[in-house]
């Protein structure tokens, strides 16, 4: 039994790709355009100012949010990936993340609005974002590169589709937490459906779209390295480097980069968390 | 005068609501209602008006459809059928927008769990009606101070709910309705969360504001107590049923039911009813311009047959006593043209229209007549008497054995 396949799913798959990218290449060119729009603007920007304004402007957020010893590492540690000579690379992460995180949250928080007030529209949601975090990166890496080409773009397209859903489902779960009775006592006085939005469920969601957007910009971080697969650059780059010529050394710098931007994004964004 | 009526309004939770009415009726009850199509009977044929300026209570255990049937006076829980007017107007045909209006403006309320915006100052969250409605921020501003003055927590404006203790929370959750200065005030259970000492402060709280502003307020309770104590009328519900409606006293007097009885056990009655159910006005009453002296007094005490009489100035306020007997010993003592408040007997005792008949009992008690019943600008109403006041405790209790 089973010696022989019955469905031919890869053809069709195969067909179906095949087909989009024939008669709908442009459409999806043109997504392309805000994208590219957003994240060569950053990667140009975080660039062209002097490392030490970059260094002053993180710390500074960094103390904001956080406290003197996060501003402090923050300082350390930028001046050390400097020193490892990562830093335009690092700036282009950056970029690629914040881009993505952009997106992510222009369009996961309304989502995530939507599926906090609507039971019907999670259900539907849920098998989607499901799949969009457990599908592994490197089957939706060849359509991509299809759709979008290679590039940075396409880097950061893959990145959208793994990160965004914590956005969603915090915003959702935050939207739900807020106690029943205020939105209650929000109607009794008269509000509207928007007033009882704005005014009562997203200010009181808050914390939760924050950890949300935290664990999105967490997951964009950890895409960088697939994302160089199809050519993005980065921090991934000298690690898919490293490992293809066994250059451990590289590879490993590589990492370090990426780890350590980590850590500082997620401390600032679960600073800005609590502060809201 | 009446302001809200309630006519035959139904509640159903559940996903066909029309199926169970034609089941209610069919004579089917709530219980055998939830076994046969699992939904459940919130609010069934409750009808009844609330006047306008009175507190009205709507009392009964959890489930018995008292928040439900509150919570849809303002349309938060829309109902399954009937219609509720306020001012003539039908609340239940209102299209979304107008229904904002509605509750922008007329109607506002107080829940048990304050629902205070934790995001929002004490001070905004007394403007939270006035900022819906558009308000510019200096009216919104000033008038939000003036509620939080009127409830005692002026200084408090910048604080956040979370600092306050759950007392002055309620409150800001009573500023806040009051500052948009609603004609209608529902109270959800609004003391029920404080300790019974604050309660009974708050209570008192409202009912000074009440004094004054004169507003509907329809309050929901499970508190007998409270019921009684602040309450105008008293709707009581059982299994969301109004089983009945009225002033406390005839609740107590003629209780419609066993479960109505069941609730006022532990009541007695003489902390419910006052002087003014009971007063009469029986007795000789003698307008003392009219008669003037004390001779003519004796003859008038004389020719009705009586032993004693009440005297009253001519606008009816209550001045003193005369007895047959005493007048005689004034007589004897030859003062028979003196006017007749030389003559009073002393040690009268006076008893007030809302004095409760625990109140004037000591009165009632030691007093050799009946206890004359004055208003509060003293004019004279009637008497209680011993007897009068026996009788009334007898069938009380008569009507919690039945």
């Amino acid at each position: 039994m089973f010696e022989e396949k019955v469905i031919p799913l890869d053809s069709w798959v195969s067909y179906f790709v095949d087909w989009l990218v024939e008669n709908h290449r442009d459409f999806f060119q043109s997504l392309k355009w805000p994208v590219d729009q957003t994240l060569n603007g950053l990667d140009v920007g975080l660039n062209w100012f002097h490392p030490l304004i970059i260094i002053a402007v993180i710390s500074f957020a960094a103390y904001r949010f956080s406290g003197k010893r996060l501003a402090v590492f923050s300082a350390v540690t930028l001046t050390l990936i400097g020193l490892l000579g990562l830093w335009e690379d690092t700036m282009t992460t950056l970029a690629m993340v914040l881009s993505s995180v952009v997106f992510c949250a222009l369009v996961g928080i309304p989502l995530g609005i939507w599926s906090g007030r609507s039971d019907r529209f999670e259900t539907a949601l849920r098998p989607v974002l499901d799949a969009m975090q457990t599908t592994p990166a490197f089957v939706y890496l060849v359509p991509i590169v299809m759709l979008f080409s290679v590039g940075n773009v396409a880097g950061v397209l893959a990145t959208i589709v793994f990160a965004l859903p914590p956005v969603i489902r915090l915003t959702s779960l935050g939207i739900r937490q807020v106690h029943p009775e205020l939105v209650e006592a929000a109607q009794a006085f008269g509000a509207t459906r928007w007033q009882v939005l704005r005014r009562v469920q997203i200010p009181l969601a808050m914390p939760t779209i924050m950890a949300g957007l935290n664990q999105t910009i967490m997951m964009a971080l950890s895409m960088v390295v697939i994302a160089a697969l199809i050519g993005a650059g980065g921090l991934g780059s000298p690690v898919i480097l490293g490992l293809n010529t066994l250059d451990i050394g590289q590879a490993v710098t590589g990492g370090l980069g990426i780890v350590l931007i980590a850590i500082i994004l997620d401390r600032i964004t679960q600073g800005m968390a609590q502060k809201k | 005068m009446e302001k809200i009526i309630i006519e035959k309004l139904y509640k159903i939770f559940g996903d066909k609501p029309e199926k169970a009415m034609e089941l209610l009726k069919q004579g089917e009850n709530k219980e055998s209602i939830l076994d046969k199509t699992g939904m459940t009977v919130g609010v069934q044929d409750a009808s009844f008006a609330i006047n306008s300026g009175e507190i009205f209570v709507v009392m009964g255990l959890s489930g018995s459809g008292k928040s439900t049937l509150v919570r849809m006076l303002n349309r938060l829980i829309e109902p399954s059928s009937g219609r509720v007017l306020v001012d003539g107007k039908d609340i239940t045909g209102m299209q979304q927008d107008e229904l904002v209006k509605f509750r922008l403006h007329n109607m506002s309320m107080v829940f048990q769990s304050f629902a205070l915006m934790p995001h929002l100052t004490v001070l905004e969250n007394a403007a939270f009606g006035l900022d819906l409605a558009g308000i510019d921020k200096i009216k919104q501003k000033e008038r939000a101070l003036a509620a939080l003055e009127q409830v005692g927590l002026s200084g408090w404006e910048n604080s956040y709910p979370k600092e306050l203790s759950g007392g002055m929370q309620q409150r800001v959750g009573l500023a806040r309705g009051l500052a948009v200065d609603p004609d209608i005030l529902l109270m959800d259970e609004a003391f029920s969360a404080l300790d019974p000492l604050i309660r009974t402060e708050m209570q008192d709280e409202l009912l000074k504001l009440q004094k004054r502003d004169q507003r509907t307020i329809i309050f929901i309770s499970h508190d007998l107590d409270e019921a009684l104590r602040i309450g105008d009328r008293i709707a009581i519900m059982e299994g969301g049923r109004v089983v009945q409606v009225g002033t406390p006293e005839e609740i107590l007097q003629n209780p419609a039911d066993d479960y109505v009885k069941a609730f006022f056990r532990g009541v007695d009655p003489t902390s419910v009813i006052s002087a003014s159910d009971i007063v009469r006005d029986t007795q000789l009453t003698i307008i003392k311009s009219r008669v003037g002296s004390l001779r003519a007094a004796h003859e008038l005490l004389s020719s009705k047959d009586r032993d004693y009489g009440y005297v009253l100035d001519s606008e009816k306020r209550f001045l003193g006593m005369i007895t047959a007997q005493k007048i005689r010993d004034c007589l004897e003592a030859g003062a028979s043209d003196n006017p007749i408040d030389q003559c009073f007997i002393s040690d009268i005792h006076t008893a007030r229209m809302d004095d409760s008949m625990q109140d004037i009992l000591p009165e009632v008690a030691s007093s050799n007549w009946p206890v004359p019943v004055l208003d509060e600008q003293g004019i004279y109403k009637g008497v209680v008497s011993k007897n009068r006041f026996l009788r009334t405790l007898h069938r009380t209790d008569q009507a919690a054995a039945e």
